[in-house]
């Protein structure tokens, strides 16, 4: 079975008339994607037998028998987890992530789980210890990252939806490589109890899906408070399809030059001509500036790095995951498990950050960032004062070669330019397909207020309806 | 601002992670670049400015902390990469050439 031309709505008609089963429906899904991933590797593990809940109930849960990709830093009980690292390469969870929790009450199939970068660092899913993801419009190019493999999932047909977390843009880069809708909620709409933790003042969980009312219909299950997370707001959370099918008339939507300026070429023509699209229909443009952007790199790297290296204390060698032979000590198992567990990417995100906090450099580095991350808060809540959107590119630049960024961090640290502004200041944050710039897909940015999901659904559905860019094929797909 | 290969190693210390001798170069080298790109922060302004560390809408959550029962230890152990007699199992403090 490929998702390429099916949504949950069209899924769910079949199974309530009985036209799939959802037993048939998991074993077509976990067949398919035995043969796609052949050319993309976008799973770490897949279950051979995954077998759809019990009792469906198709008229009440619209995610009944539906198979889910789930990334492989959200925990899943019994089935492994690795976060696509070797320190976690035999680690499985004894309890379900909230999300999970939540999925299986509202019945959806699991069957298995999807590559990303090594514990979510990195954007091209190159850094993953399972090697990397193909992007489906063109094999030779990466899928983004981190979740990556949730993208590449989705784009290439392999499941109709999949979850991915998103730290620094780590849906939203994907999403817009691949051609396919991917949002990253507000920071507090989703529980984070049992995500393996990066950096856990960012780090939020969202979906990827073709079709933005499948991200709605997702989001509608997963969101909400849990006893397991206080950071999870108690605000009621809205249905999410509520916000689909409306017009933009008189919507307040603000662009950042400094977004704009970053693009040329190809890519400022097929970003501009959805900003005319939105104007045509009666949205009220407005120019604005975001006077920080240039220092949102440097910030994001030190306060992300600095809570990743607290969070991967917990990787030691000794109540799970990979412990290193022939030790001699105890502080030996730690250092050789760990370096020999870990990849590069993460080695030097653990070291900057424990540089940015150590005695001597914190002022000077992550003291500096959390203040210059309060600008960068401030920048935001100026500009919501006065429009109920901002939108402007996902990315300065779609999807770029295997293996052409992999060795210069910084090269590829600044493709979240324009992304990790949504998580310094925790604001919800989609990319919907824009167009195709040099035949690869190029994602248009949609961020609004807090809690604002809504609006980041309307504009979304609104530019979806319009350019239909869902009715495309991967190139890389076609033999 | 110069980074040189002692201060790397001292970090390397702090985060329990070792290099060889033909990575160190690489890193910190790498290292370097990274900490100069964060240290363009250097110029902005930030005189009186608070520092933004979380971006959470509610007031710090205090519960009860009340253990609670897990049904079972063996499933809890599953993960344990050496253990023996349903204990995790480490290796001496001190070092093992020291104490035979």
């Amino acid at each position: 079975m490929n998702y390429l031309n099916e949504n949950i709505d069209s899924l769910n008609k079949k199974l309530q008339d009985g036209e799939i089963t959802a037993e048939d429906l998991a074993k077509a899904t976990v067949k398919n994607i035995k043969e796609t991933d052949k050319k993309i590797n976008a799973w770490i593990t897949v279950d051979e037998d995954a077998k759809p809940a019990e009792d469906l109930d198709f008229a009440k849960n619209k995610l009944a028998g539906i198979p889910i990709a789930i990334k492989d830093n959200i925990i899943t009980n019994g089935m492994k987890t690795t976060a696509a690292s070797h320190i976690l390469y035999n680690y499985m969870p004894v309890y379900d992530a909230t999300v999970i929790s939540k999925l299986k009450k509202a019945q959806a199939t699991f069957v298995g789980k999807t590559n990303m970068d090594e514990f979510a660092m990195g954007s091209s899913t190159e850094h993953s210890y399972y090697g990397a993801t193909h992007n489906p419009w063109n094999l030779d190019k990466v899928p983004g990252g981190s979740s990556g493999g949730s993208a590449a999932a989705v784009a290439s047909g392999e499941v109709v939806a999949a979850l991915g977390s998103d730290t620094g843009g780590s849906i939203r880069q994907p999403a817009a490589f691949n051609g396919i809708f991917g949002i990253k909620p507000t920071y507090g709409r989703v529980s984070r109890w049992g995500l393996i933790a990066f950096g856990s003042s960012l780090d939020q969980i969202g979906v990827m899906s073709k079709r933005v009312k499948d991200s709605a219909e997702v989001l509608n299950v997963i969101a909400g408070p849990d006893e397991h997370d206080a950071t999870v707001s108690e605000k009621e959370v809205p249905d999410f399809t509520s916000f689909l099918g409306q017009d933009v008339k008189g919507l307040r939507v603000a662009v950042p030059k400094e977004y704009m300026d970053a693009v040329d070429g190809e890519m400022h023509d097929v970003i501009q001509k959805q900003i005319d699209v939105l104007k045509d229909a009666g949205a009220i443009i407005n120019e604005v500036s975001l006077p920080h952007t240039k220092y949102v790199v440097p910030t994001y790297y030190i306060v992300a790095s600095s809570e990743a290296s607290s969070n991967l204390q917990r990787y030691d060698g000794i109540r799970y995951g990979y412990r290193a032979k022939d030790t001699k000590n105890l502080l030996d198992v730690y250092v050789k498990s760990r370096s020999e567990g870990f990849g590069e990417e993460v080695k030097r995100r653990i070291m900057l950050g424990s540089f940015a906090l150590s005695a001597g450099a914190y002022d000077e580095f992550f003291k500096k960032a959390a203040q210059v991350r309060t600008l960068i808060c401030r920048d935001f809540e100026k500009i919501f004062e006065e429009n109920d959107v901002i939108v402007g590119p996902t990315t300065t630049e779609p999807a770029f070669g295997i293996g052409e960024e992999v060795s210069d961090p910084i090269k590829m640290y600044n493709n979240d330019l324009l992304t990790i502004s949504a998580n310094l200041a925790g604001i919800p944050a989609a990319s919907v397909p824009a167009g195709l710039v040099d035949g690869m897909p190029a994602g248009f940015q949609i961020m609004a207020k807090r809690f604002d999901e809504g609006n980041v659904f309307k504009v979304a559905d609104f530019i979806e309806r319009n350019n239909k860019f869902y009715e495309k094929t991967p190139t890389g797909m076609e033999d | 601002m110069k980074i040189t290969k002692d201060e790397i190693n001292h970090v390397a210390a702090l985060s329990r992670l070792e290099f060889g001798e033909d990575e160190i170069d690489k890193f910190t080298e790498q290292m370097g670049d990274i900490i100069n790109m964060a240290h363009q922060l250097a110029e902005v302004d930030t005189e009186g400015v608070p520092e933004t560390v979380q971006v959470v809408d509610r007031e710090t959550d205090f519960r009860e902390d009340k253990p609670e029962h897990w049904e079972s230890r063996a499933e809890l152990m599953k993960n344990v990469p050496e253990k023996a007699d349903g204990f995790i199992k480490v290796p001496v403090i001190i070092d093992k050439d020291d104490n035979e």
